[in-house]
């Protein structure tokens, strides 16, 4: 069964070849159905994949299928090979699962599109790229996945290019995962210089068998330059901002893009490179750092968005801190297990708004929303459900994975950690529920228009709203803490190289058996905090979020323009960069320089030309005249020339 | 005695005649003319030739020369009238548009 893995590449190639190539000419019917038995069938033998790798022994679950061999230069050697282990075979099932399901939510949402066949084909590329990225067994193949969702991410987000703001965010998106994409390429480069190879398997084993020792100069490099592509692709600090922009794409785009592909791919990557990270203390600090901070940065953040998306954007970008504060202090298990349940209920919590969004003929804006709880009740009821697993009520799934994370953020990190994460966890519980209220409850502030028109989303819609509840409320049950199925599935991975990888309730009873308790009554507490702190603002008074607004009015500003950090970066390098290519490279070096140069020998030609146009003057006798001269040359020459 | 020189003299006098024609005059008709002069004015050179030489190739060329004169003319004054009737002019230095 482990054999069929490379179908799992096909599927979605065939199916966006075939609707780029044909699609004008199909109907859309064999359109969408065609690009979801793409993802279906995937998913369906990612399935059987899984269960292959079920039936072997913990282990020696690792199989490699190559595929054709690739590049030969020298002592540089690269397969196309693909690679199954616990790891990627839980992506493959996160990636096919959820992307099938927001395909066929996609049917629906559009329908009414005349790019119909254009964004499938875009959509099946997309999922293949990511399919490619997570199951690549060395460097070079995976970057050609990393690249390819950089690629599919741009066509998506600029779908509707005739929008300019479209258009403008698809070309930042782009730009900013360059900025990444060239230091993952560096590390690669460095990677191979370092160990000769790029195959996934060589380097670990080499840096697992202590080739290395810990705190390695060239390791840390590496590793930074890995967590660069990282911040770039999975939005952290610095390189984030292009992830509220990309909301300018179809709302299951964003879905797609914040649950399934995409931004877990920096996630992924480090989670797959987790024995090179843990040999490098120094890039583990950085890297849990710099998920705290975003964690915290984006959720305060996202306390005062009015756009219904970017809320969630905000939110994505502060979940996926908390992943990479946990890869951070070493438990790659809990980021990967979080990335996991995160790709359910942010999945669903976009869909959700884009059913909202298409309920109100494309109205975004929270403030013109409200009251929608009794006219779109499935999409209600599953927001909901959405909504309590990113606060972490147990016993949704939220809850256990972002439990773990605090869990571990302070057995193995320290309490420093341990408070950010758990104020941003409060912030997300307030912000979720801010957004569920201001939908969903109080009075309608809808146009009377609008509301004419507003309708439950149909059957294909809706479908994939219920399953993805029903994920995000079941999905933690794999891992309960102390019987944790997941824990137990990935230790091949991130437990088999000898490094402190100890599970977190196993550490917890060095700690004493009651703090893993203790922690999720506090996280739960936490979470009804946030809760009960929205339900306050946002139903019972009303009218308290203007004052509060308007007494601390500097931080309202603040944060409801997201610190100016797009105003600062524009500041900063976007309007330097334009001013050098302009003043210097344009003006200088292309108009004096290569025009000038190319534009100067045209001169000189010209100019040697019009000394000789003096020849031709248009007479008659003037040529006679020289042929008469050229006569009396040549019986010159022959008369006297002897 | 009129010798071999004397021809040859007359001749070379004719074909500059011609030569000077053609580069200071601006008459197409009087360029055709003296083109028509330095003809015979080699005519005249190679008869003179070829009964010095006794020999008959010179009056042989004379022929051939002729005949080419008189198709040139045919052609050269056809080629003259329909200039004519397209600008009005047989002025030479007019007839310019071949110039850049």
């Amino acid at each position: 069964m482990l054999n069929l893995v490379s179908l799992i590449l096909l599927f979605p190639l065939i199916g966006s070849a075939i609707n780029g190539l044909a699609g004008k000419r199909l109907r859309k019917e064999t359109v969408g159905y065609l690009a979801c038995g793409a993802v279906g069938l995937s998913f369906f033998v990612s399935i059987l994949v899984f269960c292959g790798l079920l039936l072997l022994p913990p282990e020696e679950r690792l199989f490699e299928k190559r595929l054709f061999s690739w590049i030969e230069s020298g002592s540089f050697r690269s397969l196309a090979a693909l690679q199954v282990d616990p790891l990627s075979t839980l992506m493959i099932l996160t990636v096919s699962g959820v992307g099938f399901l927001i395909h066929i939510y996609s049917i629906g949402y559009m329908h009414h599109d005349k790019g119909y066949h254009r964004y499938f084909c875009y959509l099946n590329l997309f999922t293949f790229s990511m399919l490619l990225l997570v199951l690549s067994n060395n460097f070079l193949l995976m970057f050609i996945g990393w690249e390819a969702v950089g690629l599919c991410s741009y066509l998506l987000i600029g779908f509707w290019f005739e929008k300019k703001s479209a258009s403008d965010a698809a070309k930042k998106a782009f730009v900013v995962n360059r900025i990444g994409d060239f230091g993952f390429a560096l590390g690669i480069m460095l990677i191979f210089l370092n160990f000769h190879s790029i195959d996934f398997t060589e380097i670990f084993s080499a840096a697992s068998h202590g080739n290395f020792e810990t705190g390695n100069f060239a390791i840390t490099m590496i590793t930074l330059l890995l967590f660069m592509g990282a911040t770039g692709k999975s939005a952290q600090i610095p390189l984030y901002t292009w992830l509220p922009d990309a909301m300018e794409g179809p709302t299951p785009v964003s879905a797609l893009i914040h649950a399934a592909t995409m931004v877990t791919a920096g996630v992924y990557m480090i989670a797959r490179c987790n024995v090179l990270y843990t040999l490098s203390p120094f890039t583990m600090t950085v890297v849990a750092s710099i998920g705290a901070a975003t964690a915290l940065f984006a959720a305060s953040i996202g306390l005062v968005q009015n756009d219904i998306k970017r809320v969630l954007a905000y939110s994505t970008i502060s979940q996926l801190g908390y992943m990479f504060l946990a890869c951070g202090v070493g438990a790659f298990t809990a980021g990967v297990f979080h990335l996991m349940t995160h790709a359910f209920f942010k999945a669903l919590l976009f869909l959700g708004s884009g059913s909202v969004i298409h309920a109100l003929s494309g109205e975004q804006d929270m403030r013109k929303m409200g009251g929608l709880k009794s006219h779109i009740p499935t999409t209600y009821k599953t927001f909901l459900i959405g909504t309590i697993a990113i606060a972490g009520i147990p016993p949704f799934a939220g809850f256990f994975s972002k439990d773990e994370i605090l869990l571990e953020a302070l057995i193995r990190g320290n309490f420093i950690y341990w408070s950010i994460g758990a104020i941003a966890a409060l912030l997300t519980a307030f912000y979720m529920f801010r957004l569920l209220f201001i939908t969903f409850h109080g009075e309608s502030r809808v146009d009377h228009h609008v509301m004419e028109h507003i309708h439950e989303s149909p059957k294909n819609m809706t479908l994939p709203l219920t399953t993805l509840a029903g994920l995000s409320f079941a999905g933690g049950f794999v891992g309960i803490p102390g019987a944790s199925a997941i824990n137990h599935f990935l230790s091949p991975v991130f437990g088999g190289h000898g490094h402190a990888e100890i599970s977190g309730a196993e550490t917890a009873e060095h700690h004493g058996a009651g703090l893993p308790y203790l922690m999720m009554v506090i996280s739960t507490a936490i979470a009804i905090a946030g809760i009960f702190l929205a339900y306050q603002m946002y139903v019972k008074k009303p009218g308290l979020p203007k004052r509060l607004a308007e007494r601390f009015r500097f931080i309202h500003k603040l944060l409801l323009n997201k610190y100016y950090v797009d105003e600062i970066y524009d500041a900063v390098f976007v309007n330097q960069i334009k001013k050098i290519s302009t003043q210097i490279l344009w003006k200088g070096v292309d108009v004096r320089v290569i025009d000038g140069s190319v534009n100067g020998i045209a001169r000189l030609v010209g100019g040697i030309g019009n000394i000789f146009r003096l020849l031709q003057t248009g007479y008659i006798r003037n040529y006679a005249f020289y042929i008469v001269i050229g006569c009396i040359f040549i019986v010159v020459l022959a008369v006297f020339g002897r | 005695m009129i010798t071999i020189t004397h021809y040859l003299v007359l001749s070379a006098i004719l074909f500059t005649v011609g030569v000077t024609g053609v580069l200071i005059r601006r008459n197409a008709i009087i360029i055709f003319m003296c083109i028509e002069l330095m003809l015979n004015a080699v005519n005249l050179s190679f008869v003179a030739c070829a009964h010095y030489l006794n020999s008959m190739q010179g009056q042989l060329f004379v022929f051939f020369t002729m005949t080419v004169a008189a198709a040139e003319a045919a052609v050269g004054l056809a080629i003259i009238v329909a200039v004519f009737r397209n600008k009005e002019t047989v002025n030479i230095d007019d007839i310019n548009i071949m110039k850049w």
